[in-house]
């Protein structure tokens, strides 16, 4: 069973729709009982950076979605701000400390021309750089997707970006670094292409559960 | 590079699209949610619905369609018409819309902008201006679905909107809607000039070469019809082959077939 974590950030009907859609059993839940039981955690979220991680520690689901994630392995997909928060920090609004679950920081979006407005808003292509993960099997670059963001995600490392999309320069649209997944954009809003990317992400979630392999290797 | 967005707009009056001809409603065109499969099926970037009843009622009937809509929708859906209150727009994103139009309120009460914007984000608060030009063509800010005139100008109040912090500004002449002459070019442009934010432009659209003019002279992020797109076949997908055709980068349709059983419905409206 899929987790979309609620935590009063952001809007979890379209994200509960688009599984739905794509007939996946899922629970949208804060509680966390239910993160326990998940067998994928879905993190959405719409929001200022800070808000966002005190709201989860005042849930207490930090501790639990770190004992999930990095403990047991769960499968995790961040959507937005729940990409954001795999951040070591973030910049918005002063200075806050993320889940530090791939090194990097959340900045402001500075575009190298100054007439393209913060924030990104609107549909923008992929660039694939990393064909080989699953989360973009069958998803070809200049595939179009939605973003809505003023601050982007720069992990220190360049080789878990599997996406980038360019407003000025190159942003990072997806990531992955073994079980753990993260896209800007927002595929339950992405209309064809963002179901495939969710559809992808639910595939390898059922091969990492069946085979419990190495997480390493199924992600190839 | 950011796509320009091809946005159709669904008016329902009592739970069923209305045509609208300079904001008289005219025909009722149909379902809501047959017209919704088409778009979501094609290459529609974002879907645009307002309230437009004249009067409160039905609300429950209109929410119960924002419902079944966001089932079946997974571009963006703005929804307006009717919001006063921060309670109402919560209740509206509970039912699944990811944007909030206002208009009538916001003008009256500039703050609530402000209040909404500080609750949701600026990227969730779309202010809607509807134009008219008076007798010395000057646009005007009509309010109250076009029956009254507030004396000021589309540009100061677009200027203002943004101050205050809404996210986009959805605009609309009263004086060109369903008369398919194409947008008030001339106010687009004065309008998205103006701001920094992005601006859709509504009101006119009688042929698909009227958006690529909205794009190209009137400076527009987002064009927007209604009428249109009801009394042509495979509308916005040959609206989307006009515009890349027209050199305007608009984005390619994915196609991934889902189906969504419908609800049965027995209820009259």
């Amino acid at each position: 069973m899929f987790v979309v974590i609620d935590y009063d950030m952001g809007n979890l009907k379209s994200m509960s729709n688009a599984l739905k859609a794509l007939g996946l059993p899922h629970e949208v839940s804060g509680d966390r009982d239910v993160v326990e039981r998940a067998a994928a955690v879905i993190l959405p979220g719409v929001g200022a950076f800070g808000d966002g991680m005190q709201a989860l520690r005042r849930r207490g689901l930090v501790d639990v979605l770190q004992k999930k994630v990095i403990d047991e392995c769960v499968p995790y997909l961040g959507v937005c701000l729940g990409m954001q928060f795999l951040a070591s920090k973030s910049f918005e609004h002063g200075e806050h400390e993320g889940l530090d679950w791939i090194a990097g920081s959340v900045n402001r979006i500075a575009p190298a021309d100054a007439a393209l407005k913060v924030p990104h808003m609107g549909w923008n292509d992929l660039d694939v750089t990393r064909a080989g993960s699953p989360l973009v099997r069958s998803i070809e670059s200049r595939t179009a997707v939605y973003f809505i963001h003023s601050y982007h995600f720069v992990p220190n490392a360049r080789d878990c970006v599997v996406a980038t999309t360019g407003y000025g320069g190159d942003l990072v649209a997806a990531v992955q670094h073994e079980h753990i997944f993260g896209v800007q954009f927002h595929p339950e809003k992405s209309q064809g292409a963002g179901l495939a990317i969710l559809r992808n992400f639910a595939d390898y979630v059922t091969g990492h559960v069946e085979k419990k392999t190495d997480p390493l290797t199924a992600g190839r | 590079m950011l796509k320009k967005r091809l946005i159709p707009s669904l008016l329902v009056a009592d739970g069923r699209i209305v045509q609208s001809v300079q904001f008289r409603h005219t025909n009722v065109i149909g379902n809501v949610i047959t017209a919704v499969d088409f778009f979501n099926g094609w290459a529609v970037d974002e879907i645009l619905i307002l309230d437009v009843s004249r009067e409160h009622t039905g609300r429950e009937a209109f929410l119960d369609i924002i419902d079944e809509l966001s089932e079946r929708c997974f571009v963006p859906l703005c929804v307006g018409g009717w919001i006063t209150t921060i309670q109402a727009i919560e209740t509206l994103l509970e039912h699944g819309a990811d944007k909030i139009t206002l208009n009538t309120h916001a003008f009256r009460n500039p703050q609530f902008i402000t209040e909404a914007a500080k609750v949701f984000g600026s990227q969730c608060i779309v202010v809607s201006i509807d134009v008219r030009r008076d007798a010395a063509a000057e646009p005007i800010v009509w309010i109250d679905r076009g029956r009254e005139n507030t004396g000021v100008t589309a540009v100061e109040w677009a200027r203002q909107a943004e101050a205050l912090g809404a996210g986009e500004v959805l605009l609309t002449s009263i004086d060109n809607d369903g008369m398919r002459k194409g947008y008030d070019v001339p106010l687009m442009k004065s309008v998205a000039e103006a701001v920094g934010i992005p601006v859709i432009a509504f009101g006119g659209v009688g042929h698909w070469s009227h958006m690529v003019a909205g794009v190209t002279e009137g400076g527009v992020d987002a064009v927007s019809a209604g009428n249109v797109f009801h009394f042509t076949e495979h509308s916005t997908k040959k609206a989307k082959e006009y515009l890349r055709g027209a050199g305007v980068d608009v984005r390619d349709t994915f196609f991934y077939k889902v189906s969504i059983p419908r609800r049965p419905r027995y209820k009259h409206y």
